[in-house]
């Protein structure tokens, strides 16, 4: 390949980085301004101030942030956890069994899938509030369900299709029990998947909107998102722009570091479940 | 779930010894199958299937939760007040708009990040995967903060680094006027979402044979003519799907009308016009009926796409 070709590239990369980059480098500059930079107009804060971290993580701010942040990481880890053994048990059906209605509960999970969701919220802010799910965590648990299940069971069932399921009757041949056999062969060969498809649920739970601003109404359960939504009509401070930027950061630093951590096996996932190869 | 769907046996006349020990096998096979997987299509059906009917249910009364003692049945009513009112149509109006716009240059932007992908040096591969995947993992709401305080008139950049383009000063305010604001709404859409699709393609591209390609360049096929011949008639079935999957996700904005403009100067999505009937007005009759015919909406465009377009879902549902 040529010098000029290959510079080319270059610039394309660099030119991909900055596309994806420069909004998450603007809402981490924008944390870091001190309230007197904010309305300067330029990207970059004039002196480094760590003010608007210190009011969401200790100050006034802190009452709406960090019940936010439990409730987020608790609700999504129990919905991520719950669609994972439900879809575990699907897939491995799915990918392993022969029996009629493979194709209904595939069709089914693609049509979940793509439903609209403020659908499901009208409906549900009225029942829960009659039998009292409303702004508690089974309240949100429950409709991530709906968000979660069907891309876990597609990846996870992409995901089953793959392994070597001969591999458990060859180790049972060489003496291996059962569960021996499961434990020390399929398991190992499953993890993976299950384990991608507990990032991309927990992902897609975690990034829920509709539900948590309709189904919750105060710190008890509210997720982050929409206590970042509600921030600025629902607080004190006269600019929240620097609170939102600095929450903004916090909840979306680990998220990030976990992507670029197992890329590789998201990417495999995403595309996996919809465009099988 | 697991007995009652389970299909009546199929009838087959034991012909020898081996087939009705396969029956046999096949109809435990089936069982255990339904076990499996029927505890994840209940839940499915119930957090899915259960609220729609109960929304098409509620959609026929005249009911506020701020008033329910004075509920009452009216038939197809709130159907009608909705599809004679003029919030509906520009709420559709937009949506429209912004589905297609979104889709359209997402697509585009998708097919070219994923063609410098499939061909970038090796040594800046994972690098380009991985910047690729950010806008992907950044929550929705916090886009759209990002996009709306940079063009915000107070705390924005945009206005004093591009204030070179006519029209741009430091006084315009993006979210002072419908156009503008859905303009920048898109901007936030397109910039999260296009990594997904562009994944999905690049999944599509690296189907291609490589043959076929070589074979056309040495049979003297411009790079157009292999694009149009070639990849893209090869291809056709995952730039469908990604079609699909992102039109229909495009058509349930919500998050960013709501964080930047909040439905103001006539930028009210068809999901946010439900939001704002049911949950800010407690008007459930009437949202119920918004949310149903949402519902109708996406079903028929997932129909056209499926039946118009023939959009081959045994590979949406990695069943190929």
């Amino acid at each position: 390949m040529s010098t000029k070709e290959k510079s080319w590239w270059i610039v394309a990369g660099v030119a991909i980085a900055l596309y994806a980059l420069s909004p998450i480098a603007w809402i981490v500059s924008l944390s870091f301004k001190a309230p007197s930079d904010l309305a300067n107009g330029s990207f970059l804060p004039t002196v480094f101030s760590t003010e608007n971290y210190g009011l969401i993580l200790n100050g006034e701010a802190s009452d709406l942030f960090l019940p936010a942040l439990r409730n987020s990481f608790g609700i999504c880890l129990i919905a991520t956890f719950i669609s994972c053994v439900l879809s575990m048990f699907a897939a491995y059906a799915i990918a392993r069994l022969d029996f009629p209605g493979k194709k209904f509960i595939l069709g089914t999970a693609l049509a979940v899938a793509i439903f609209p969701v403020i659908s499901i919220v009208t409906p549900l802010f009225n029942l829960w509030r009659q039998i009292g799910l409303y702004d508690t965590w089974p309240g949100l648990i429950i409709p991530y369900l709906s968000l979660t299940l069907p891309l876990s069971i597609w990846t996870m069932s992409a995901f089953f299709r793959e392994i070597p399921w001969e591999m458990e009757q060859a180790a049972q041949v060489d003496g291996a029990t059962t569960w021996q056999a499961f434990r020390k062969v399929i398991v190992p060969l499953a993890a993976p998947g299950v384990f991608t498809t507990a990032i991309i649920a927990f992902f897609i739970a975690w990034n829920d909107f509709v539900y948590g601003i309709s189904l919750t109404s105060t710190g008890a359960s509210r997720p982050v998102p929409a206590a970042l939504g509600l921030f600025s009509g629902a607080s004190q401070f006269e600019d929240p722009t620097g609170a939102i930027a600095a929450a903004a950061v916090i909840v979306t630093i680990p998220v990030v570091v976990l992507v670029l951590v197992f890329q590789r096996r998201i990417v495999a996932g995403l595309t996996n479940g919809a465009v099988k190869g | 779930m697991s007995t009652t769907t389970l299909p009546p046996a199929p009838k087959t006349e034991p012909v020898s010894k081996p087939k009705a020990f396969v029956s046999d096998r096949a109809k435990a096979e089936r069982k255990l199958g339904w076990m499996l997987a029927g505890p994840a299509l209940a839940v499915m059906l119930l957090v899915t299937a259960y609220p729609i009917a109960q929304a098409f249910y509620d959609s026929l009364f005249d009911y506020r939760l701020t008033d329910p003692e004075n509920r009452s049945f009216t038939g197809l009513s709130n159907y009608l007040v909705i599809l004679t009112d003029s919030l509906w149509w520009t709420a559709i109006l937009v949506t429209a708009f912004i589905t297609v716009v979104t889709v359209a240059v997402e697509l585009v932007l998708g097919f070219a990040l994923a063609m410098v992908m499939n061909k970038a040096l090796k040594a800046i591969r994972p690098f380009l995967r991985a910047v690729i995947l950010i806008p992907y993992a950044v929550i929705t709401v916090v886009s759209a903060f990002a996009w709306q305080f940079a063009f915000d008139i107070n705390t924005g950049f945009v206005n004093s680094w591009f204030a070179w383009i006519p029209g741009v000063g430091a006084d315009t305010d993006w979210f002072g006027d419908t156009g503008t604001s859905l303009f920048v709404i898109c901007l936030a859409e397109i910039w999260k979402t296009t990594p997904f699709i562009s994944l999905l393609l690049l999944a599509g591209l690296a189907q291609v044979p490589e043959v076929l390609q070589e074979a056309a360049q040495v049979d003297g096929a411009t790079w157009w003519q292999r694009m149009r011949r070639v990849t893209l008639p090869n291809m056709k079935a995952a730039i469908m799907v990604a079609l699909l999957f992102r039109t229909l996700d495009a058509f349930r904005v919500f998050d960013s009308i709501f964080v930047m403009t909040a439905g103001a100067n006539n930028t009210e999505s068809v999901s946010f016009l439900a939001y704002r009937q049911t949950i800010s007005r407690l008007e459930i009759g009437l949202g119920s009926a918004v949310s149903v015919l949402l519902f109708i909406v996406v079903v028929l465009i997932a129909f056209i796409f499926i039946k118009g377009f023939k959009v081959d879902l045994a590979q949406a549902r990695g069943d190929g």
